[in-house]
């Protein structure tokens, strides 16, 4: 087998059962009460950290760039309490913007 | 609140479908480019279903990296959905197969557009989101290995600030009490200082552990 097949086979498959352990075992179950408590949080404490990432990482490095001017824009439309699409394109047009002006 | 249905999933996923299928498009090219041909890129954005994980795998290869470290950096990042699988499980009901299918459905945008706060997950939004999302970034692939090189790198559209955008969209109302905002700004925290030290994927994985602060009564 090539390595490309070797690297799509072995990583579809990690990837299947990584997803699957909770689904699989705990399917349909309700989390016990401690666990709960903690998953309860997971969602903000996971989200925060794509946030972060995903406005300022750039590979290992951190890097502010124009990627940041289209989250604050979004930051300020999600405050004015504009809908999901309209703070996801505003943020996608002020970056471009900024890319290609500054 | 009313309940969701499939199709308030499919709705809500629909801005980031074009995002979706644009880094689907980028990822076909790039991995062409790179010697995987054209099956392979559709193939693995089929089973694995998880945009960074691709791309990280696929520039290891590129960085003449071995298979295993080209594994072990893809697996990585994915490891992040142990515990998100474990959050939705009590509401993936059905049988073995149905929640072995439904489970490669999750990814962190249908994940946190199904999530309903406290903990609770809307499993229509979860699947109407995972399907969309699904269509756009095996097709946006299919293009991207098909087509190739003709077309540009999406990034330079702002694409890339388009995820930051909507996983702040999506914090926000999760955010409700002091716990929640303290939980993302720990989650931020650690994520952004491990960054520059550690291979990408275990910042990620490491600022779930923000969530330890719910054992704090």
């Amino acid at each position: 087998m090539s390595r490309t097949w070797l690297v799509v086979t072995m990583v579809g498959a990690g990837t299947i059962a990584i997803k699957s352990i909770g689904p699989v075992l705990l399917g349909g179950r309700p989390l016990p009460d401690g666990v709960a408590r903690v998953i309860e949080l997971l969602a903000p404490a996971l989200l925060g950290a794509l946030v972060a990432v995903q406005t300022f990482g750039n590979g290992q490095a951190l890097a502010v760039d124009e990627r940041v001017l289209g989250v604050a824009v979004a930051a300020i439309a999600i405050w004015r309490k504009a809908p999901l699409l309209v703070v996801v394109i505003l943020a996608t047009v002020t970056t471009a913007l900024a890319r290609a002006l500054l | 609140m009313a309940e969701r249905t499939f199709r308030d999933g499919a709705r809500a996923a629909g801005p980031l479908a074009v995002a979706v299928a644009g880094f689907g498009v980028s990822f076909g090219v790039i991995a062409r480019a790179v010697g995987f041909g054209w099956l392979a890129p559709i193939v693995m954005s089929g089973t694995t279903f998880a945009g960074s994980a691709q791309f990280a795998s696929v520039s290891v290869l590129r960085d003449g990296g071995t298979v295993a470290a080209a594994v072990a950096a893809a697996l990585l990042l994915n490891a992040r959905y142990a515990p998100i699988g474990i959050s939705v499980a009590p509401y993936l009901t059905g049988s073995l197969w149905s929640r072995l299918v439904h489970a490669q459905l999750v990814v962190d945008e249908s994940w946190a557009i199904a999530a309903e706060g406290k903990g609770r997950f809307s499993r229509s939004m979860l699947l109407g989101a995972g399907v969309v999302l699904y269509v756009s970034w095996v097709s946006g692939t299919a293009i991207g290995a098909l087509v190739g090189s003709g077309i540009g790198d999406p990034s330079t559209f702002g694409l890339d600030a388009a995820f930051a955008a909507l996983f702040l969209g999506l914090l926000v109302p999760l955010a409700r009490d002091r716990r929640h905002v303290a939980a993302a700004l720990l989650g931020a925290a650690i994520a952004l200082a491990l960054t520059p030290f550690t291979p990408a994927g275990v910042p990620i994985i490491a600022a779930s552990a923000a969530c330890l602060i719910g054992l704090k009564r």
